[in-house]
């Protein structure tokens, strides 16, 4: 069926809804800027004004993400539902915990400090021009995973959209071509608004999507039906895939990840009041529920409907394709790739941010003017991205694959963070211990191919992705939270430590 | 209630709301209900029950712990 070859007509309409839907939020995002530079919700210069519909939204729109509308769905469709369980846990549950602890914590402090951003509150604190750079550094180098997962996402979303007719680079050049023509035109502002609005539409349109898949089957029940003749195993909870140990690495990596990408963090800071985090902290689960369900759901019915997915592209769209009009196919891509490259945008701005205050000044030059400041974030950004496009090209794993690997990164700052929040007898020296540690684990996991060593008769992997199932993440998790307190506990503080900074309430 | 008691409640029920987020007593159930799996259905019901205890605790005891003085 979906070898069907294009109808003809086709392809113009659906390159016109998607590239006429990313010129639309375009002009929203340029809109957007223009009414609200009075108001100022300018996050890259912290006003601290952010409402809870936009902090809320802006943070969601990180879940809107080539993971959730095509890695997620496809995962779904290959392997059964429970990844619907893996984001209840992860998103609905232990982030918002994390959102208190950290996120609450970090806010107060942000209130007391004037800080801005993580490294800027870190080197603070520890007196460390390195720290903040390290932190800095870290965190930009695990953006360039997702943001290439996101132009990845969008390939293969038109390629399977147009049934192959556009081919794979084509759709993750559009994607990047948009991204800086964002940045560039809209500028600094209006992104977390264009957020929010891709956010409640994606979250109305993927409804519709089930809407009119399961009308067409004759319903829930029907489909699920379906998959009980063709694939019965994906009912029952647990696999030889989704294992426990499964479950439970990725729902802690991936939500200690978060905490740390630089537009979660940053928005940390920025919210207008406590009821703003109160408020996104009660509707979180909630919002996790009315996301993952529909989309992960699509991806499983796919499978009892007999829909085939070619090799290289997501099963959302070739479903949608199936099932509903062109229009409405190319509408839901097209809101997805918007809604991707309004995120992308967020964390490209973070990160530019963070390069600028926490690299460029500190070390480069600290007498950077505003306008050229301006114009170096967008030079940035457009460099970060194509960078990002041109390693995209080389498709160094499946969507979850890429995803797993950057969260897996920033999950390795999470735990000396927390430590030093909470924790008065951390040093500089065990932070930095704690950090470099940590990364180091991490990365040579990730970059050393695996091999198998014998030792004394038995054969154990060295440098393997996971353990037993588990993955090697959590153990550089927790080398970072030992190495932070052990070697805190083990030196003195430097003169120019300020333990007294991230205490509430202290002078 | 002590202030050591009423922590301890929230931890407890902190640390069963993210265990049981995974219906591990479900494990290898494939029973279905209206067209849905049943751990599904456990999922929905704990994401709500979720929110309404992430609200009680906005309610109380959020300050509490985070060394804010007008509490």
């Amino acid at each position: 069926m979906s070898e069907l070859p294009l109808q003809l007509g086709e392809l113009p309409l659906q390159l016109g809804i998607v590239v006429g839907y990313l010129l639309l939020a375009l002009v929203i995002g340029l809109v957007a800027y223009r009414v609200s530079t009075n108001v100022a919700e300018d996050y890259y210069l912290a006003n601290r004004s952010i409402g809870t519909l936009v902090l809320l939204f802006t943070t969601f729109a990180t879940l809107l993400s080539a993971f959730t509308f095509f890695g997620g769905p496809n995962l779904a469709y290959a392997q059964g539902p429970e990844w619907i369980l893996v984001m209840g846990v992860m998103d609905g549950v232990l982030f918002a915990i994390l959102w208190y602890l950290i996120g609450y914590k970090q806010w107060l402090i942000g209130q007391q400090e004037g800080y801005v951003t993580l490294s800027e509150m870190l080197g603070d604190r520890f007196g460390s021009t390195r720290l903040r750079g390290l932190v800095a550094g870290i965190s930009l180098f695990w953006l360039f995973p997702y943001v290439m997962l996101q132009q990845m996402g969008a390939g293969e979303a038109i390629t399977g959209l147009t049934r192959g007719a556009v081919p794979y680079w084509a759709g993750a050049a559009l994607i990047t071509a948009f991204m800086i023509l964002y940045v560039v035109i809209a500028g600094m502002r209006g992104v977390a608004w264009t957020d929010t609005i891709q956010g409640l539409f994606m979250l109305s349109v993927i409804w519709i999507a089930v809407a009119w898949v399961l009308s067409a089957v004759g319903g829930a029940t029907e489909a699920t039906a379906a998959l009980q003749s063709t694939n019965p195993e994906f009912l029952s909870l647990g696999s030889s895939f989704y294992t426990p140990a499964y479950i439970i690495s990725t729902a802690v990596v991936i939500a200690f990840g978060v905490t740390m990408f630089p537009q979660i963090n940053q928005r940390f800071f920025v919210a207008g009041s406590d009821r703003v985090l109160k408020r996104s902290f009660v509707l979180w689960p909630v919002l996790v529920l009315l996301l993952f369900v529909p989309a992960f759901l699509l991806g499983t019915w796919a499978a009892g409907l007999g829909i085939t997915v070619p090799e290289g592209s997501n099963v959302l769209p070739v479903l949608l394709a199936e099932y509903t009009p062109v229009w409405f196919a190319a509408l839901v891509i097209a809101g997805a790739l918007a809604a991707m490259m309004s995120s992308s945008d967020s964390m490209l701005l973070s990160g530019s941010s963070y390069f600028i205050r926490d690299l460029y000044r500190p070390f480069i030059d600290p007498t950077l003017g505003e306008t050229r400041e301006a114009w170096l974030a967008r030079i940035g950004v457009a460099v970060f991205a194509t960078a990002t496009f041109v390693a995209s090209l080389s498709r160094p794993g499946t969507l979850i694959e890429v995803g797993n690997t950057a969260f897996g990164g920033f999950a390795q700052l999470t735990l000396p963070v927390m430590v030093a929040l909470y924790w008065r007898g951390t040093t500089r020296n065990g932070m930095l211990a704690g950090i470099a540690g940590s990364q180091l684990l991490y990365l040579t996991h990730v970059f050393i191919p695996p091999v198998t060593v014998d030792l004394a008769g038995r054969t154990i992997p060295l440098f393997a992705r996971s353990y037993g199932g588990w993955d090697v993440a959590l153990a550089g998790m927790a080398l970072g939270a030992l190495l932070t307190v052990g070697v805190s506990l083990l030196t003195t503080p430097a003169d120019e430590e300020d333990d007294s900074r991230l205490i509430v309430g202290a002078d | 209630m002590t202030v050591r008691l009423r922590t301890l409640l929230w931890v407890v029920t902190f640390t069963v709301l993210v265990v049981f987020s995974v219906p591990w007593f479900l494990w290898g159930d494939s029973r279905t209900a209206a067209g849905l799996p049943l751990w599904l259905w456990w999922h929905i019901g704990w994401m709500g029950l979720a929110s309404t205890v992430f609200y009680l605790f906005t309610r109380t005891d959020w300050d509490r712990y985070m060394g804010v003085s007008d509490v």
